[in-house]
């Protein structure tokens, strides 16, 4: 990075430090915190939209699309999430391999699982095995961000499902009364007014979110964490920047990153907070006008 | 039967009674179920002693953030703040390796060597951790109750000249308790949950003594089909969190027992990843 890194051996203090937390592998780690922050921008609005549709359906009066919105509300309970991570993460990929197998490959004779093999023919393989090292590594980013997705849009459909049980009834008998349709209803009286009650269990969810993220090394993406382990292990004599064993300070610093991710979430939640709240028949909103006159 | 062999073999495996070797090749289910469930224990011997440990520390902290003096608010105030602000995951990760490089000799305080080898053991590294993590959250939920206690209860407490540790004890802790229950419920679950992430978080399972979602990941490895272990915990855990609601319900019972129709049902709302 600087000039005088050209040499490392003969370098000390602050001038060492400095080359050394830029060198190639560091700036690598640091694009890592990039993934993360990927993560979190798709995961979310992804997320928020399996929840809306989950609670939609949850609420849908076709009784097997009932069923299934609750059913999605409620795999969530009582179960680990970690399990379903761990679980999608393979499920999905089987999944999308097994459907290609059907389309690509009609007269492969074999079972798919042959005793503790998965067997697809090479055309369904996800990513094809000729394709380049950037394609598997995107290929196991969509994975994940995938099965976030799927269990938080868990999570999601539950808070909004709650949130839309929270829009007084009186706000829905009007539009019937107006004459509204069951559709009109939906999107221009209860979509609008439930946001407010959804907030809280929204921003309690992206809290959680952000806390999830480094279960990302588990799935297998080389994120944070394990560029935390990758470079603070033990370096030897043969490599440029030899140090002792300081997995301790790696994860301190992520510690300290984290800590201060989640206090700018909720001052920003807070806001938000504020903002919906105004005009709203809430406390909040009540003591807003209150307030202003 | 086959099956009761498994079992006996691998019943307590988890522990490290009987067989020595896990399975191999040509999983039954039996084994499957006889497996994982030994590792349940794990999760059960993490969540019991964490929070009962936990619940103390909790109370300490919220009436300590609670306090007027900063000497004591602000310490409180700031070790609820890191714990419930990162994630476990990375506590646990900081914590193996804070206590790796601790000397293996032990620490010597006032002439009395501390063991400081086994805390980079699961069973007692990991339980540090869970223990000082579910103290943060349950703090909070007691901070939030504690503030919450009605004016007149305590106004009622000095008519009848209770005062200091009294007032607290008989007054004070009782009401906050009720008030905090539902909550405290939801972290008791959340906590059971969040010992699945031990041995997948720097903590090494020695002799491959795991929990249940260790060795059902073992065996999704080896199978390469994740659809039997998995569902397999996830029945285990709904069994578990079944039973900590029942007697979560039963303590609550008996805490509103005086108070008619005021015992309300707890409700469940999952919150899971710390």
């Amino acid at each position: 990075m600087f000039g005088y890194c050209t040499d490392p051996s003969a370098l000390e203090g602050l001038a060492w430090l400095a080359c050394y937390l830029t060198n190639g592998k560091h700036l690598t780690a640091y694009a890592s915190i990039g993934t993360v922050l990927l993560l979190l921008a798709i995961t979310a609005p992804t997320a928020l939209t399996f929840g809306f549709v989950g609670a939609s359906a949850a609420r849908s009066r076709i009784a097997p699309l009932r069923w299934l919105g609750q059913g999605y509300t409620s795999i969530v309970r009582g179960v680990p999430d970690i399990v379903f991570f761990l679980f999608f993460v393979i499920a999905l990929d089987q999944a999308f391999e097994w459907m290609r197998h059907q389309v690509l490959c009609p007269d492969w004779n074999q079972p798919v699982r042959q005793g503790n093999d998965f067997v697809v023919c090479a055309a369904a393989k996800l990513p094809l095995s000729t394709s380049p090292q950037w394609i598997h590594e995107v290929y196991g980013f969509f994975l994940a961000v995938l099965t976030f997705a799927i269990v938080f849009g868990a999570f999601a459909a539950n808070v909004l499902f709650g949130a839309m049980r929270a829009v007084p009834k009186a706000q829905l008998e009007t539009a019937e009364a107006y004459g509204m349709t069951e559709r009109q209803t939906f999107w221009r009286i209860l979509v609008p007014q439930m946001w407010v009650f959804a907030l809280p269990g929204l921003s309690n969810l992206w809290m959680i979110l952000v806390k999830a993220t480094p279960l990302l090394f588990l799935l297998g993406v080389e994120d944070i964490v394990y560029w935390a382990r990758e470079l603070g292990g033990t370096k030897g004599r043969i490599f440029d920047y030899p140090h002792p064993d300081w997995r301790l300070w790696y994860f301190l610093a992520l510690l300290v990153f984290y800590l201060s991710l989640t206090q700018v979430s909720e001052v920003v939640l807070a806001r938000l907070t504020r903002k919906l709240s105004r005009g709203q028949a809430t406390f909040a909103g009540e003591a807003q006008r209150k307030a202003a006159t | 039967m086959e099956c009761l062999d498994t079992i006996a073999d691998y019943g307590l495996r988890s522990i490290g009674v009987g067989q020595r070797l896990l399975p191999k090749s040509d999983f039954t289910l039996c084994q499957q179920i006889t497996l994982i469930g030994s590792g349940l224990l794990w999760n059960i011997y993490f969540g019991i002693l964490a929070l009962g440990l936990g619940f103390f520390f909790a109370t300490a902290l919220a009436v300590g953030k609670a306090a007027q003096s900063p000497m004591i608010r602000k310490p409180c105030e700031w070790f609820i703040f890191v714990f419930r602000g990162s994630p476990l995951f990375i506590q646990f990760f900081l914590a193996y390796e804070a206590f790796v490089i601790l000397p293996k000799e032990g620490i010597e305080i006032f002439g009395i060597t501390a063991e400081t080898r086994w805390l980079t053991k699961a069973w007692a590294g990991a339980l540090v951790v869970l223990f000082l993590n579910t103290s943060a959250y349950s703090a909070e939920i007691f901070y939030g109750a504690l503030r919450s206690v009605p004016k007149g209860d305590l106004e009622a407490a000095d008519a009848y000249g209770l005062s200091g540790w009294r007032r607290f004890r008989r007054i004070v802790w009782p009401t906050m308790l009720r008030l905090a229950w539902p909550s405290y419920t939801n972290e008791a679950i959340f906590l059971f949950h969040a010992t699945t992430l031990v041995f997948f978080s720097g903590f090494p399972a020695w002799q491959q003594k795991g929990d249940a979602l260790y060795y059902a990941s073992y065996f999704a490895d080896k199978t390469f089909n994740p659809f039997v272990p998995y569902p397999i915990v996830a029945i285990y855990f709904i069994l578990l969190t079944l039973v900590v609601i029942g007697i979560f319900a039963t303590i609550n019972r008996r805490l509103n027992k005086h108070l008619p129709g005021q015992a309300r049902r707890i409700k469940y709302r999952p919150q899971v990843i710390r």
